[in-house]
C-alpha cells in the first residue's frame, strides 16, 4: 500500500494537466479492468463487467486524480514568476513551499515585504526559481504552466505525509478495491476523475458518459482534531467518514443508512462527516442528466491544500473494507 | 457598419429580441439554415464542407439595468442585471425599455451632499433614474416594471483603430461570426447567439446540447487592464495586441494541445494573439465544455478597455484579428490538420 500511495502522490498532475498521473494509474489498473477508455475531460475510465451487464444501471466510482497547483501568469524581468491559483489555494499555507514546473524545474515561493501578514494575497508572492533574468526564466517556463508542490511521500508511524493526498488517496483506495473485487452483478466503472478541484468537472462529463444508478466518490475531508481549528466531528484514525453532508450534495438517507449499517454489520470503524464547506465528485454526479444516487466515503486528513496533507492508515483500510463490502451485497436501488 | 448597429441595440440579459432580430437581418439569404430554441438563443447553420460540425458561440446580451419600481414622485427604482460597477453610474444617460425612453441616472448634486457623503460613493438607495415624469402615474404610463434600462451611449471611433460604446462584450463577437459566416469557410459550422451569460452563462449550455459540435469556439469580450495603477503582472490583456487566447478562467481551464495549435496557426500566418492572462471572469467556454460526455472547446477573446461600464472601448484591429484567426482556424479543421478528436 506505501509504494502505491507513494507513487500516486509523487506524481505531477494538476487540474487539466493530468496526463501523468493518468498514466501512472492506468499502469497499475491496466490488467485489472476489462475495458480502460480516456474521455475529453481526460478522465480514466476503466470497466470491469458484471453478471447482469446491461441489463441494470451501472455503478461509478470517483476519485480525483488532479491537485490543486499555481498556474504562471507573468515572468517579471528579473526572472520572479507571478502566478494564480488552480483550486482552492491559501496564500498563509505557500510562502517558503518548495515548488515543481512541468519542465522539472524547481523553486520556492516567497512573497514581497508585507507590514501586515493577514494582508497577503497571491498577487504579492511569487515563485523564485534560481535565474537572474526573463529570458533565462523562459528556458524552464511558459505562461500558463502549473507548479505544483515538491515534496516526498514519507510514513509517520500510522500516518501518511504527502503533497496531494487529496485525493491521490482516494484514487489509491478504488485501485485497492479493483484489485479485490469479484464479479458483481452490476458493470462497475472506476473512475479516476480529471478537473475536481476547479470544479467537479471531470465527474459531470464520465457520469453523463457512463449513466450510472448510483455514484460513489471517494476523497478527503478536513479533520477537527488539531489545536484551536473549527469545531468538526472527524478526527484521523478513527475510521473512514460517511458523508452525510458539503455544500455540493446531501446524501441520499438510503445511501447512508446502507453504509453505516454494513460498517456496524463488518464491525469497521466510522464515521459520520458534516463538512461545512466544500465539495466532491459526488455532488457533480448527483447532479448529472435527471440525477443520480450518489454517496461519498471520506478520509480524514489534516492541512487539507497544503504541501503536506496528512491522513491515517486505518480510515483508509477501512474505507477500502467499506466499499469492497458495498459493491459485494448487490445493491438494489431505484433505476 | 455593423458593430455599430449591434452595439446600440438595447438587449440586456432575459431581453436579446432586438439584437436577435437585428442578427436575423443580417443573416438572411446567405444560404444559412435559421432557428431559435425556447431560451432565446439564435442558431444559423452553415453547411460548407465535409467537416464534423463545428460551433462559433457569443452572447448577445449586455449588462444594464431592469425597473423594479416607482417612487411616489415619479422617478425609477431599478436593479443591476449582470456585473455592472455602481460607482461608474451617477450621472449617466440611459434608454428604458424597447422604444428607448430616455432618462437619466439622477444623483444629490454636490452642493446639497454633506461631508461624509461625498466621500462615500453612491449605493444603490441613493440612485434613482429621471424621466422627466411629475408623477408616479405618469411614469408607469411610459416605464413597466421589468422594462430593461440601457446605456445610451453612441459608438463611434475616437481614434483612427479605437472605437468607443457600450457592450462590445459581446456583440464584437456576434459581429465577427456574422462576418465568418458570410465568408462561406469551407466546414459544416453553426453560429450560436447566445442569452443571459451575464447574469450566469445560462444560455451557452443550452446551445451546447442543441447543437451538439464536435469543437467550439468561443467568441468574447474580457478585461483590458493595461491601465494605470495595475502592475504589468496583473494585467490581462492589452488592447491593440490581438485576440486573446484563454488559459484559465473561472469556468474553465483550457485544453493545452487545441491552443497550442491556435498558436502555431497564428504564428504561421502573422496574425497578432496575445495570452489572457488572469483567471477571473467565467465566459461561455465554462458550460459549454462540460455539456455531454465533454465538448473540445477554445475561448477567444477581445480586449475592451472599461469592460461593464457606460463606455468601453475597443480596438478594430484586434476584431480584424480574431475574424482572420478563426477563419484560419476553420481552413486548418478543413484540411484536417486540427487536433479535433484530442483529450486533455
Amino acid at each position: 500500500m506505501e509504494q502505491l500511495i507513494k507513487k500516486l502522490t509523487e506524481a505531477y498532475g494538476p487540474s487539466g494537466r493530468e496526463e501523468q498521473i493518468r498514466e501512472v494509474i492506468r499502469e497499475e489498473i491496466s490488467d485489472l479492468a476489462d475495458e480502460i477508455r480516456v474521455d475529453y475531460l481526460g478522465n480514466l475510465i476503466a470497466l470491469k463487467k458484471g453478471t447482469a451487464s446491461g441489463k441494470k444501471k451501472p455503478i461509478m466510482l470517483a476519485a480525483h486524480m488532479d491537485e490543486i497547483g499555481l498556474m504562471i501568469t507573468h515572468i517579471e524581468e528579473k526572472g520572479f514568476l507571478r502566478f494564480t491559483g488552480v483550486g482552492g489555494i491559501a496564500p498563509s499555507r505557500l510562502t517558503g513551499a518548495r515548488m515543481i514546473l512541468p519542465s522539472g524545474r524547481k523553486g520556492l515561493i516567497y512573497h514581497e515585504p508585507l507590514k501586515d501578514s493577514s494582508k497577503l494575497t497571491l498577487e504579492k508572492m511569487y515563485l523564485d526559481i534560481g535565474v537572474e533574468t526573463e529570458e533565462e526564466a523562459r528556458e524552464f517556463v511558459t505562461i500558463g504552466d502549473i507548479a505544483v508542490a515538491d515534496e516526498p511521500f514519507i510514513v509517520l508511524g500510522n500516518r501518511f505525509l504527502a503533497k496531494a493526498l487529496d485525493d491521490r488517496i482516494g484514487c489509491a483506495i478504488l485501485i485497492l478495491v479493483l484489485q479485490q473485487m469479484e464479479k458483481t452483478s452490476r458493470d462497475l466503472y472506476f473512475v479516476f476523475t480529471s478537473q475536481e478541484e476547479v470544479g467537479l468537472r471531470g465527474a459531470r462529463t464520465s457520469a453523463f458518459g457512463i449513466d450510472p444508478g448510483l455514484g460513489l466518490a471517494v476523497d478527503v475531508t478536513m479533520a477537527g482534531d488539531t489545536p484551536e481549528v473549527k469545531k468538526m466531528d472527524v478526527k484521523l484514525g478513527a475510521g473512514a467518514a460517511i458523508k452525510v453532508k458539503d455544500s455540493s450534495l446531501i446524501t441520499s438517507p438510503l445511501i447512508r443508512d446502507k453504509m453505516i449499517e454494513i460498517a456496524e454489520n463488518e464491525k469497521i470503524p466510522y464515521q459520520l462527516e458534516v463538512l461545512p464547506r466544500g465539495g466532491t465528485d459526488a455532488g457533480g454526479i448527483s447532479l448529472t442528466r435527471e440525477g443520480v444516487l450518489a454517496g461519498c466515503v471520506s478520509i480524514p486528513c489534516r492541512y487539507v491544500h497544503s504541501p503536506g496533507e496528512m491522513v491515517d492508515r486505518r480510515d483508509v483500510e477501512g474505507a477500502v473494507k467499506l466499499l469492497e463490502k458495498m459493491l459485494q451485497q448487490d445493491l438494489e436501488f431505484p433505476g | 457598419m455593423l458593430i455599430k448597429e449591434l452595439t446600440e441595440v438595447p438587449g440586456i440579459a432575459g431581453r436579446e429580441g432586438q439584437v436577435r432580430e437585428l442578427i436575423k437581418e443580417q443573416l438572411k439569404g446567405q444560404d444559412l439554415a435559421l432557428s431559435g430554441d425556447a431560451m432565446g438563443n439564435f442558431y444559423a447553420r452553415w453547411e460548407g464542407g465535409q467537416t464534423p460540425l463545428l460551433m462559433l458561440a457569443s452572447h448577445m446580451d449586455e449588462v444594464g439595468f431592469m425597473v423594479m419600481g416607482y417612487d411616489n414622485s415619479g422617478l425609477i427604482k431599478f436593479a443591476p442585471v449582470g456585473g455592472i460597477d455602481l460607482r461608474v453610474v451617477p450621472g449617466k444617460k440611459v434608454y428604458l425599455g424597447d422604444e428607448k425612453t430616455p432618462g437619466v441616472i439622477g444623483v444629490k448634486p454636490i452642493h446639497m451632499q454633506k461631508k461624509a457623503e461625498q466621500n462615500r460613493p453612491f449605493s444603490r438607495q441613493d440612485l434613482l433614474i429621471d424621466i422627466g415624469a411629475s408623477s408616479e402615474n405618469e411614469a408607469r404610463k411610459k416605464v413597466n416594471i421589468g422594462d430593461q434600462i440601457t446605456f445610451s451611449t453612441t459608438t463611434e471611433f475616437i481614434s483612427e483603430r479605437v472605437m468607443k460604446g457600450k457592450a462590445f462584450d459581446d456583440r464584437a463577437g456576434c459581429a465577427a461570426i456574422i462576418e465568418i459566416l458570410k465568408s462561406r469557410p469551407p466546414v459544416k459550422l453553426c453560429g450560436a447567439f447566445t442569452v443571459q451569460e451575464e447574469v450566469g452563462l445560462r444560455g451557452a449550455g443550452v446551445a451546447a446540447s442543441n447543437v451538439g459540435p464536435a469543437l467550439a469556439l468561443v467568441l468574447e469580450g474580457t478585461t483590458a487592464s493595461d491601465v494605470p495603477e495595475s502592475p504589468p503582472h496583473r494585467y490581462s490583456t492589452t488592447m491593440g495586441e490581438g485576440p486573446a487566447l484563454t488559459i484559465m478562467d473561472r469556468s474553465f481551464l483550457a485544453n493545452q494541445k487545441l491552443n497550442q495549435r491556435v498558436m502555431e496557426l497564428a504564428e504561421r500566418e502573422g496574425i497578432k494573439y496575445q495570452l489572457r492572462r488572469t483567471s477571473i471572469g467565467g465566459t461561455d467556454s465554462g458550460p459549454i465544455h462540460l455539456r455531454e460526455e465533454g465538448i473540445p472547446t477554445i475561448g477567444l477573446s477581445l480586449p475592451c478597455r472599461y469592460i461593464h461600464s457606460p463606455a468601453s472601448l475597443l480596438n478594430m484591429d484586434d476584431l480584424q484579428n480574431m475574424i482572420d484567426l478563426v477563419k484560419t482556424i476553420l481552413q486548418d479543421i478543413a484540411e484536417g490538420g486540427f487536433p479535433i478528436g484530442t483529450t486533455y
